[in-house]
């Protein structure tokens, strides 16, 4: 074949085989070999090939009797472990939920399949969502498809939470993968990986069925190669829940019909307070690229000010194990699940040996944190104070907004990072998210866009952050940097 | 603020987590490095702020009053719901001894 499928995004996928150049069988063979040539990356935790070719070949027979295609028809996905999938193992990749097969499918996955969508198997990711290296997880680390050049063969992160799903990417062992996003989680691993993702407005892909890490933070997206091919992949995944108390109920428009890199006429903003100090040259370079490139689409560079932005990471770290340590009390050696029940053990004790034995270090941390600032006398200090907090960043972004349409800013403060760099320094870690926070907290639409390297030859990604509901601007936004980044750097093969 | 090993004893305990006091200790100072961190957030002056409840603005709704409206959420799944328990008789899940 004169192609190599596995090189094609969504789009390129969906159109060939729509038009015949190609079988969806054909696609998922070629992905599901690349997927079983890859256990060195650890990306997966299961593999379903066969649930890949069943997709397939319904595409391919809904074809051949001339019926409509959806639109991620004969696209092969990989989904991030941390979606219910019907008959199929998930994890969170946690121990305590070892083996547990949800006998539901999950709001975002169910629409993905319905647009013609297969899987290729769940990725790997930090252990219920709280990492962002990829090292926290009970299945090991996933080992990032980059390496320094030099001969350098240390391992690197593929970012976190979402890791599998970079690495799945960015390797070609699956040409869009889902993530979920609770403060950078699809963003980072993005901007680590040199691929494209997009955390929508908060509400605008369904919970339901989603493994809950921080339900106030917590929204899935598209982890894909280009702007466009996420623009599709986001537009299957949305869409209105009533399953899901905070799903929005709006339309969904379409995305990547509407997909236009003109900038004229838009503003675009520079929040003074990224420009932290220590953060790497290679980074503010890449920043300045970055506004030269909208400039040069079209746009108005504004400076404006987020003055709470050093506020939000600590607030993040106060509110996310608050409702993290809220939703794992589930995790009780009951209803599903490991259970621990030590000889003559009552159920107290079962409940505490099950969680010892169930939870990795850091989600324990995290509970502990979250358990401690919602105990009584220090509630308010902490919890009420943080929420607080988090009204005044949301509040920086809509005075923002009067000012420009969307923002620019880089996605993390620096490249990614050998793998056990940072693992013994926990605040060290939460540092990484410093960028992505802000927006998370807000529950505004961002996205990741690949746009160089950096002088080790490691990518970097820069940050477009827009209105609620406006996924179209920042999008649009994310293609203008797209087109002029001319961004072609790929992993050399030694998996 | 700071917490000492009684603290963290007690939080795991609330927390449902049993801990050797090996990890106890290792614990303090993980989380005391990052309660430290986070005090910053006092510093922040939040008089007549009010607390973030809802981050994009959405009115709760309420489902119609007909029973098993969505098949996906509705009753009769006892099957279902028992599948992954660890240890499931008779219909119920099945729990070590609660009263003495």
């Amino acid at each position: 074949m004169m192609t190599n499928l596995t090189d094609l995004g969504v789009a390129a996928i969906r159109d060939g085989v729509k038009n015949g150049t190609f079988s969806a069988r054909e696609v998922a063979e070629a992905f599901n070999a690349n997927v079983a040539a890859a256990a060195d990356l650890n990306a997966f935790i299961v593999t379903t090939p066969e649930k890949a070719l069943e997709a397939a070949d319904a595409v391919d027979t809904a074809r051949a009797a001339g019926k409509a295609l959806g639109s991620m028809a004969g696209v092969p996905i990989g989904m991030k472990d941390l979606f219910a999938t019907k008959g199929v193992q998930t994890t969170a990749a946690s121990h305590i939920l070892e083996g547990f097969t949800p006998q539901y499918e999950s709001t975002v996955s169910s629409n993905l399949w319905a647009a013609g969508a297969g899987m290729l198997g769940k990725l790997n990711l930090d252990q219920f969502a709280m990492g962002s290296s990829n090292e926290t997880s009970y299945f090991g680390n996933v080992i990032s498809p980059w390496r320094r050049p030099g001969g350098s063969n240390a391992q690197l992160s593929p970012g976190g939470s979402s890791g599998g799903s970079s690495t799945a990417v960015s390797a070609r062992l699956a040409p869009a993968a889902t993530g979920t996003d609770t403060g950078g989680s699809i963003r980072q691993p993005a901007a680590f990986t040199g691929i494209t993702g997009v955390k929508p407005t908060y509400g605008r892909c369904s919970r339901w069925g989603v493994v809950a890490f921080a339900s106030s933070l917590d929204q899935a997206g598209p982890m894909a190669h280009d702007v466009k091919d996420c623009a599709i992949m986001l537009g299957a995944m949305a869409g209105f829940d009533p399953k899901d108390s905070t799903s929005l109920d709006m339309p969904v428009p379409d995305w990547a019909a509407a997909l236009n890199s003109d900038m004229k006429g838009k503003k675009v903003g520079i929040p003074r307070e990224y420009r932290m100090e220590g953060t790497d040259p290679e980074i503010l370079k890449s920043w300045d690229d970055g506004i030269a490139w909208l400039k040069d689409a079209g746009a108005q560079v504004v400076d404006i000010s987020l003055p709470h932005t050093k506020y939000a990471l600590p607030a993040y770290y106060i509110i996310a194990p608050a409702e993290a340590s809220s939703n794992l009390a589930r995790y009780d050696g009951v209803r599903y699940g490991l259970r621990d029940l030590p000889e003559g053990a009552g159920l107290q004790d079962m409940y505490a040996a099950t969680r010892a034995e169930g939870f990795g270090d850091e989600v324990k941390r995290r509970v502990l944190i979250g358990t401690y600032v919602l105990s009584a006398g220090f509630y308010d200090a902490y919890y009420t104070q943080a929420q607080k907090i988090r009204t005044l960043v949301s509040q920086d972004f809509e005075n923002a907004f009067k000012e420009c349409d969307v923002i620019l800013a880089p996605t993390t403060p620096t490249a990614s990072f050998g793998l056990g760099e940072k693992s013994d320094d926990p605040l060290g870690m939460y540092l990484n998210d410093v960028f992505a926070v802000p927006a998370s907290l807000a529950g505004l639409p961002a996205m990741s866009v690949p746009c160089g390297v950096n002088s080790e030859g490691l990518p970097l990604g820069l940050q477009i952050v827009g209105k609620a509901f406006d996924e179209q601007g920042v999008m649009n936004a994310g293609l203008a940097i797209e087109e002029r980044a001319g961004f072609t750097a790929k992993p050399e093969k030694w998996w | 603020m700071s917490v000492n090993k009684e603290n963290v004893a007690k939080i795991a305990s609330l927390a449902r987590i049993k801990m050797s006091d090996d990890e106890l200790e290792r614990m303090v100072p993980e989380l005391n490095q990052i309660l430290g961190w986070v005090d910053q957030l006092s510093e922040v002056d939040c008089t007549d702020v009010e607390p973030m409840t809802a981050v994009i603005p959405n009115t709760l709704r309420l489902r119609a009053d007909v029973v098993n409206a969505d098949p996906k959420t509705g009753g009769d799944r006892r099957d279902d719901v028992l599948a992954n328990a660890p240890a499931a008789e008779h219909g119920f899940f099945g729990v070590p001894k609660v009263i003495e």
